[in-house]
Order: C-alpha cells, then structure tokens, then sequence
C-alpha cells in the first residue's frame, strides 16, 4: 500500500525520588500524577483533542497512544506531543509537591526497562493490506525486526553484564560490564518452538482493525524501543514501512527464517560490531548488518522499480544505509546526533572518560535512564537537544501544535468532536471508530471507518449541531 | 512561550531551562581530561553533575515499576 496509517504506543516509567525520607512510590506518583486527568475527563482513560489516548496502565503506567497519523512528520510529531502532554503533568505534580512540602523529584523516563528488570513496551502500529498473506508478511519481517535493533534501538548499560539466556554466549562472554543496542531485546520471552508461536514474540496477533475490517487489518509490533531521538522515531517507522510495502506488493525475498529469534535478539543486542552470526531455520548462518544489508538492498530496488511514496523516502534509506555502515565499519561517530543508542553511547562515554568511571559504576546506569527523562531540565536528551547536539526531523512548533492539533486523518474527526463537546458541556463517549454523543436532548453515534478520511457526511453534521450548541 | 495546557489550571509555566546555579565541582582531575574535546563537553558534563541526584545507587535502586502491558 502507498498510503498507510501508522501510530506508536508508549508507556512511560515512574518515579519519586527523595533524597531522604519517604518516597511515594511508583503507583501513589502515577495516580497523583493522573490526578489533574480525572478531573477533566472524569476517567483516567482519555482520548485528547488531538485525537491521541492517554491512560493509566497495569503497573502505573502512564501510557500514551498517538492518534492514527499517514506520514512520517506527523507520526514524529503525534509521538513528541505525547512526551510533552506527560511531562506537563509531570511538572504540575512537581509544583504540587514542592508547595505542600513534600519534595523530591518526579522523573518519567520514555525508556522500556526500570533497574530490576521489569519491561514495558513502545508498540507500533501499522495498518496493512488484508490481501497480504498475514503468515508470509509476518514470516518475512520477523528477522528485519529483530535486526533493525542496530539501527534503531535505544541503547541500554548493563552494569554486570547480558542477563544469562539459555547458555548462550552474549557479548564478549567475560561477563563484565556492557553496553548493548537494546532495551526491550532481553525481554522479548516467547517461545519459538513451533511455527506458529515464532511470530509472537515481535508481533502481537490480535486482529483489531479500529478500521474497515474487510480491506484493513492492524500490523501490532512490540519487540521496539522507545525512542527519544526523532530521526530515530522516523527511521524506525519509514522502514518497516518500507518493508511492508514491498511485501505487500508481492516481492520474492530470500527465507530468513531464524532458527530461535528471542535467541537472535539477545545476541544481536549484545553485539556491538553487527557481525556476531545468527542461525537461520535453514541452518545458515547470518549477521544483522549482512541481513540488514539484504533488506536495504531489496528495498532500494524495489523504489527504483516503483517509485517513492512519499518525500522522505530518500531520507529514510540515506540513514538506513549510513546507519548500517557506522556499525560494520565502528564508525559510531557516522549517526551520534539521529540514532539513540549512538548518541546515548558518546555521552556516556565521555562522562565516563571524564571521570574514570566504566559501566559498572552505578552514575552511568543513572544516566542512561536520565537520556530518556521528559523533563527538560533533568532529561540528558532534552538537554542535548537544547544544545543543538541532536538532529531533529520536525520543527519545535509541529511538536507543540501537535499537542492540541489532530494530525490529517480520521483523528481530526474525534479531535474536533472532542473540542466541540467539552466547549458545549456535553456528555460524550468516544474509541477508535465512534463518535457519539450522550446529549439531553441529542443522542447520536457516528462511525468512522476510513481512518484516512477527514471529512466524513454524518460526522461532520454532527460536529458542526455540537458546535452550535456552544454558539462557536 | 506559553503552551495550551490540557488538564489542569491555567496555560503551561515552561520550567526554568537555564542551567542551575549549582556551583558543581568540576569533574575529577587526571588522565581523562586531557582526552575531552573543548566542544562544550566539560560544560555539558558539569550541566548534568548540576541536575541528577547525587547519591547514584539511591536513585537507580529507587526507580522500579511493575511490568507493564
């Protein structure tokens, strides 16, 4: 397909920190931090009118999904805007905090990993053709998502070292203090004994189109990393798109099969030189960069043959093929200010050169999770950034209008909806695909199932009586 | 500037971006300086010693969730 809906989901990490005293713990933070959301939407599950979804997960999450978006910029955009909406609440349960005394300091951390090991996910959507074979389409991109970690993740310390997996060897084997591509690839558990359950672990099944279920169904990916960096972001979404686009289209591709892929993310993660060889089901034996490098180049050939489908396709796989290079040759200065686990790396680095300290040091793992803060005063990302230290892909206006702006899709539907009934005082309830209206006087539901349509008869009919009601 | 906010009272307080006053030692002396290049890296090194709590251990022990999903 040329046209695609893409979102991200992204749950966050939670903490108080006090340097003495009572901390309140990371399911009191959550729910204090929710507090000014359940006074708006009287539900600490809200869609937002920029038509994105924010709610409190299991565990004390805050979770942010991003409204469905049809282009790279928005889908960067719709993804800050969430950072931005959390970190507003952030800093109100701070002010809060620091006038009735209680101190300390909230950090939210867009990472996938807390200091035990607990896991919580960045899910990506894809909208994908129903005529596509799902077995095939997933059979082939399993090993491009477990892969493309050298390219987009997000970069992870390991103060002792891998986490043991099956006897496998992982790393350089001595067992001392690390540095991988990942944060969610020692987490990805699912067996791959049958071929049926290979999928699961980098791909959630649940058919839920939130979409015309005769011609769509949903692409659910949960094996990425969050990402801080939005060239990163970009990267990460313009080539799977890409990927399935040319799967879509029906382009024979070689059977790369892994043999064990929850094996194969570990050792990938693991391995910063990309060369580090996987078994295939085949029984071959392949690196991530020379898988990489297939996919790169079957793509490359694929938009020569067919075309760009949009204006940053060139963009895409000029990282893409930079981003493979900076590993096969160790040349990690090549992406240091657009891939996470790059630009992450530099700056531990030099703080670690600085202060004679290695991975194991208990400061390094403390600024790897402060890379992924929201703040901007205590976030290291955010901080690079104000420094112009980092690539952008979207401008810093785009973000913000994106806080309150639905992207051009069915979201600009519900966000507007959203708008007009909190201006008229009125009851509503909203998902996905409806709209409805719990009026006095006015009860009404509208169903919207073309997520690329942003006009729609009965839909707009019904914003337009909703806005008149509050005389806008 | 002053951004729409969502939830809550009033428009949103951009917090202080200047870098806190902190009068943070510098980094340790030794091998490691020399080796710093002068693109800002020591400014940049004091600006984070200046915002993350000091006692290291503390905070990395202190931020555990329960799984999510």
């Amino acid at each position: 397909m040329d046209r695609r809906i893409y979102g991200i989901e992204t749950e966050f990490g939670i903490t108080h920190s006090v340097s003495q005293g009572h901390s309140l713990g990371a399911d009191e933070t959550a729910r204090r931090l929710f507090a000014p959301v359940l006074a708006w939407g009287r539900a600490s599950n809200v869609f937002l009118p920029n038509g994105g979804r924010l709610y409190l997960d299991v565990g004390s999450h805050p979770e942010y999904a991003s409204a469905e978006t049809a282009s790279l910029e928005d889908v960067v955009a719709q993804d800050v805007a969430g950072e931005l909406i959390v970190d507003d609440l952030r800093q109100q349960l701070q002010q809060e905090l620091d006038q009735v005394g209680t101190g300390g300091t909230v950090h939210l951390f867009k990472n996938n990993v807390d200091s035990a090991g607990n896991s919580y996910g960045s899910h990506e959507n894809y909208m994908i053709s129903r005529r596509t074979e799902y077995a095939r389409l997933v059979q082939v991109l399993i090993p491009f998502l477990v892969t493309r970690q050298i390219l987009v993740g997000a970069g992870r310390v390991h103060p002792n070292g891998p986490a043991e997996f099956g006897g496998l060897t992982l790393g350089d084997g001595s067992h001392g203090p690390s540095y991988s591509f990942s944060q969610r690839a020692d987490h990805i558990w699912e067996g791959s004994s049958s071929a049926t359950t290979r999928s699961r672990p980098m791909i959630n099944t649940r058919d839920e189109p939130h979409a015309d279920a005769e011609h769509f169904r949903r692409l659910h990916v949960i094996n990425g990393d969050s990402s801080m960096s939005q060239t990163t972001t970009a990267l990460k979404m313009g080539t799977t798109d890409l990927m399935l686009r040319m799967i879509e289209a029906g382009k024979i591709l070689p059977d790369r099969m892994l043999a064990d892929p929850a094996a194969a993310l570990r050792i990938i993660s693991h391995d910063l030189t990309g060369r580090a060889l996987v078994e295939l089901a085949s029984g071959e034996k392949m690196s991530a960069v020379d898988l990489q490098h297939e996919y790169l180049q079957a793509v490359t050939h694929f938009v020569d043959r067919h075309g760009a489908h949009h204006d940053r396709v060139d963009w895409v796989l000029e990282l893409w093929e930079r981003g493979l290079r900076a590993v096969a040759e160790q040349r990690f200065d090549l992406v240091d200010t657009e891939l996470d686990w790059a630009i992450k790396k530099k700056l531990l680095d030099s703080y670690a050169a600085a202060h004679g300290m290695d991975y194991a040091n208990p400061r390094l793992l403390q600024l790897d999770f402060a890379y992924h803060d929201t703040s901007p005063t205590h976030g290291l990302f955010r901080m690079l950034s104000r420094r112009g230290a980092v690539a952008s892909f979207i401008s810093d206006d785009a973000a913000r209008a994106a806080v309150t702006q639905p992207p051009a899709t069915r979201a600009s539907l519900r966000g507007k909806f959203i708008q007009a009934v909190l201006d008229a005082g009125e009851n509503y309830t909203v998902d996905w695909v409806h709209l409805k209206l719990n009026g006095s006087q006015n009860q009404r539901t509208v169903m919207c199932k073309d997520p690329f349509a942003t006009s729609q008869p009965d839909a707009d009919e019904l914003i337009a009586e909703v806005q008149a009601m509050s005389g806008r | 500037m002053a951004q729409e906010r969502i939830f809550g009272q009033g428009s949103r307080r951009e917090e202080e971006t200047d870098l806190p006053d902190n009068g943070t030692p510098a980094p340790s002396q030794g091998a490691g300086q020399a080796q710093r290049d002068t693109q800002g890296t020591d400014d940049l090194l004091a600006e984070i010693d200046g915002v993350l709590e000091t006692n290291a251990e503390a905070f990395v022990k202190g931020f555990v969730q329960k799984g999510g999903q």
